[in-house]
């Protein structure tokens, strides 16, 4: 099971691609456009004996063949680590040996077969109705420019040149890269702090953290590929896509367990609703709130996993009673059960062994937010709210019983805290019958 | 422990090794030799370090082997190190890099695995060299007049190092099967998975070849870098996965709180639907997914309001109706989960009838998907063989007879002989017979699963 086969299955009803446009996605393209539109005319211009054909079409080649085997990372991201190793490699040739020709070419001319390959690599998604992942190559193509407009004047100033030490050329390779992964990921967190609301910051931070390693993979790959193809050759290419592959298959395998992981809980926490224990659609809806609300209090990734497992399974505990409650809302209960059905819960997660940051969410979801030693942490409170918001306001869009709601949690400063009423207003102000 | 014929072929490897290995370095005489080690050849300057450096790498490769949970693919990226020894250094070297797997780092070792694989790693390392040299490629360094020449020969090698490898451990899984001692993971996972990785980590090989004349061991060392990356997914997909069925594991737990005497029956069906898998020869994804189904089957019971499972005597029809409809209620729940559509079936149709009088669907014979037959043979065998507030536990034979009676009109009779089959091979473990329940209103009076004892329904 792939990631991306479960992310269409549970995608709300998808806008019109045009709607999901933002500025900084406009700004994005419109770098990219500009640059090829640059890259294509600087092409043309460029002198035929700049142009190194087989070299143009073995990295074209690779990158399209990447764009081919795309990643989907945890938390919805696309990678193309091996059309990243082919274009970075390109960007960074040093020199090839005699029958292979000259290594002349510019960085306008990287760019015009890193965008070819991209266009080529992205055909067949298309033609299988995935979507093509525009945003993903324009953030490619522009880190690779970067790449490319730092290191072909420095290569056509001869620092490909066999009399320079190696140990040189690889620190000025590593250096660069660094550059070119950086503006990769920053504007990967940028997009991303745009499309789910994050603060920048704290979307940087998840990106580097998440990227890293690939990162690290792709940077050993890119020095690999270039000096190899210094000594042996373009041929080189064709055998270090082996090990390419197989490695972007570990990466492929732990992004879709962890897929399967959030969807198997999202549908086992649906068991409450089945068996009449609360309202159906109530532990998704609340999940949802409470990502949101989490994201909006600049938590980071892994605290918000932990907040929406916390939050799918925060009714876990019912599946003890005897009898559902009526209605199922839990706000109904006297505090002494609702912490009897959070202990429960808790108790019920606790067994897995793996979850238990989980598990303490869990325990302290129904803990007033004043008064009680110690205070519960943000995650439970924050389910805390998001629990009794939905209690009150169910899937209904009403704004009036809405406002009702979030004002009487705003009089109650005791059980509800004040900070995370705040963001919860924000975040139900947003909610349109579309989204949620 | 290790079976005779398996210490047999294990002291027959390791001693075909020694020979070889001998007979090898004795053929090339005193000269070649020289030329081989000792002293800095046109071709590669300083080869013993070179060799040192690629057994260092060899058991870097191998000594931090991530363990794999289930029945994962082994990753042995070490073949890599091998392989650049056949370029570089030929035959007597790549089995010289191999044997090093006699030192390996990895502590659980015993001693007759260590031999064995020092032993395998070393033949196989010999014949990928020897077909190197075969196919008329000389040792050395690549460079770009030779690259295009030395391709060929290379994939060759490396083809046939990957089935010598997997040849030789086939043999000892062959020999030693069900004692446990090699783990069986390396020959139930995918086999062309696992091919397909170990000749895109042998390629890695041909890489560090080629970046020698550049950068020399550091060649090795920068190749470590995926590699230790591709490891560190390899064990983050190991700890989700684990994470994962502990989960699973947990809420099944939850979800049968409900009802006293079927607690861990979701885990017993399951493992009995993974049993009738493997001895029908399933594929590993689909025994995977069968593992789940088994354990989720019941789950729609959740479903079914309290009263009416805990009701004595017949049922009405509405009742009946209602419980009629938990395999429908347990498709709702797990349908959005990214499992093979078969374990949905499963599910769904897990107690039809092979003479088509089950439900929901009265599906009959190969209508009914394989899952489902499967799951219905292993959960009315636990509903036997387990205590109900009716009856005490059946005995396993009483069961088995059962089975056999409704094979060809309740169960599929192929199923049930191959259930059979396995449980006479190993082991089924009895759960402790339940004890009173402590809380009676987690009693269900009738079990729907129980065929010795049917639903009745009211007359009208």
């Amino acid at each position: 099971m792939t990631g991306g086969t479960i992310a269409r299955r549970t995608a709300p009803a998808r806008m019109a691609y045009w709607q999901a446009l933002d500025s900084g996605r406009i700004l994005l393209m419109a770098a990219a456009a500009m640059l090829v539109i640059a890259a294509f005319a600087g092409v043309v211009a460029l002198h035929p004996v700049h142009v190194n054909f087989p070299a143009a079409l073995a990295f074209g080649g690779f990158i399209a063949f990447g764009e081919l085997f795309r990643l989907a990372l945890p938390g919805g991201r696309e990678a193309a680590p091996i059309a990243m190793v082919g274009a970075m490699a390109y960007a960074m040739l040093l020199a090839l040996p005699k029958p292979d020709g000259r290594v002349t070419y510019d960085a306008l001319m990287v760019v015009a077969v890193a965008a070819i390959g991209m266009t080529v690599g992205s055909l067949p998604h298309i033609a299988a109705g995935r979507s093509a992942g525009l945003t993903g190559m324009c953030t490619r193509l522009v880190a690779v420019s970067c790449v490319a407009f730092i290191f072909r004047p420095i290569v056509s100033a001869g620092f490909g040149h066999k009399d320079v030490n190696w140990v040189f050329q690889f620190s000025v390779i590593a250096l660069v890269f660094l550059v070119g992964w950086l503006v990769d990921t920053l504007v990967g967190a940028l997009i991303r702090a745009d499309d789910v609301g994050a603060r920048f910051s704290v979307a940087m931070r998840d990106e580097i953290r998440l990227q890293w390693p690939l990162g690290l993979a792709v940077g050993a790959s890119v020095i690999i590929a270039v000096f190899g193809a210094k000594r042996v050759g373009l041929g080189e290419l064709l055998v270090f896509i082996g090990p390419l592959l197989v490695t972007q298959l570990a990466f492929r395998r732990y992004a879709g367990i962890r897929a399967t992981y959030l969807q198997t809980v999202r549908s086992l926490a649906r068991v409450t609703e089945v068996a009449g224990y609360v309202e159906a659609g109530h532990s998704r809806r609340v999940s949802r709130l409470a990502v949101a609300v989490g994201r909006g209090l600049g938590l980071a990734e892994p605290e918000l996993l932990a907040l929406e497992y916390a939050a799918l399974m925060h009714d876990i505990g019912q599946l003890s009673l005897r009898d559902p409650i009526p209605g199922g809302a839990t706000l109904l209960v006297s505090p002494a059960d609702q912490e009897r059905i959070a202990e429960l819960g808790a108790e019920v997660i606790r067994t897995a062994g793996v979850l238990d940051d989980v598990a303490e969410l869990v325990r302290y979801e129904s803990r007033p937010a004043r008064g009680h030693e110690p205070a519960p942490p943000l995650g439970s409170m924050i389910i805390k709210a998001a629990n009794a918001f939905d209690d009150m306001v169910g899937s209904s869009t009403d704004r009036n019983r809405s406002a009702a709601a979030l004002e009487r949690m705003r009089l109650d400063p005791v059980e509800y805290d004040a900070g995370v009423v705040a963001v919860l207003a924000e975040v139900a102000a947003r909610r349109v019958p579309s989204r949620l | 422990m290790v079976s005779r014929a398996a210490r047999l072929y294990i002291g027959l490897v390791v001693s075909a090794a020694a020979v070889l290995v001998a007979a090898a370095i004795l053929a090339c005489d005193r000269e070649m030799m020289q030329a081989h080690f000792w002293t800095p050849s046109p071709a590669l300057q300083r080869p013993l370090a070179a060799l040192l450096t690629l057994q260092a790498l060899f058991l870097v490769c191998d000594s931090g082997a991530t363990p794999m949970t289930s029945r994962q693919t082994r990753w042995s990226p070490s073949s890599s190190a091998t392989l650049a020894a056949v370029v570089l250094l030929g035959p007597v070297s790549a089995a010289l890099v191999g044997a090093t797997a006699l030192l390996s780092l990895q502590r659980h070792l015993r001693l007759a695995e260590r031999l064995f694989n020092g032993a395998m790693y070393a033949l196989s390392g010999l014949a990928a060299g020897w077909a190197y040299l075969a196919c008329h490629a000389v040792p050395g360094l690549p460079d770009s007049g030779n690259f295009r020449t030395i391709l060929l020969p290379f994939a060759a090698a490396a083809t046939v190092h990957v089935l010598a490898n997997h040849g030789l451990i086939w043999g000892v899984h062959r020999l030693n099967r069900g004692r446990g001692m090699w783990r069986r993971d390396a020959l139930e996972s995918s086999l062309t998975l696992l091919l397909a990785s170990d000749l895109g980590y042998a390629c890695l090989g041909l890489v560090i070849a080629s970046l020698w004349a550049i950068m020399n061991w550091f060649a090795a060392a920068l190749v470590l870098v995926p590699l230790f990356v591709a490891r560190w997914a390899m064990g983050q997909f190991a700890e989700q996965q684990r994470a994962y069925a502990a989960t699973m594991d947990a809420l099944c737990q939850a979800v049968e709180t409900k009802d006293y005497y079927t607690r861990g029956h979701g885990d017993r069906v399951s493992r009995g639907a993974v049993m009738i898998a493997r001895q029908i020869r399933m594929s590993t994804e689909r025994t995977e997914a069968i593992k789940f189904a088994g354990m989720l089957h019941d789950v729609g019971k959740l479903g079914v309001p309290t009263q009416v499972l805990q009701k004595t005597g017949a049922l009405t029809e509405d009742e009946f109706a209602a419980i009629q409809l938990h395999p429908m209620r347990g498709l709702e729940i797990v349908r959005e989960i990214g499992f093979l559509f078969e374990a949905l079936n499963g599910i769904m149709h897990h107690h039809e009838r092979m003479d088509g009088r089950g439900y929901p669907m009265g599906l009959a014979g190969h209508e009914i998907p394989e899952f489902a037959r499967v799951i219905a043979v292993a959960d009315a065998f636990d509903s036997m063989t387990t205590t109900r507030s009716y009856r005490e536990a059946k005995s396993i034979e009483f069961a088995l007879g059962e089975l056999r009676k409704g094979a060809g009109t309740q169960f599929d009779p192929v199923v049930v002989e191959a259930f059979i089959a396995a449980i006479e091979k190993g082991t089924w473990q009895l759960p402790e017979p339940a004890a009173k329940p402590p809380d009676p209103t987690t009693v269900t009076v009738k079990d729907h699963d129980d065929p010795t004892a049917p639903l009745r329904v009211v007359e009208p």
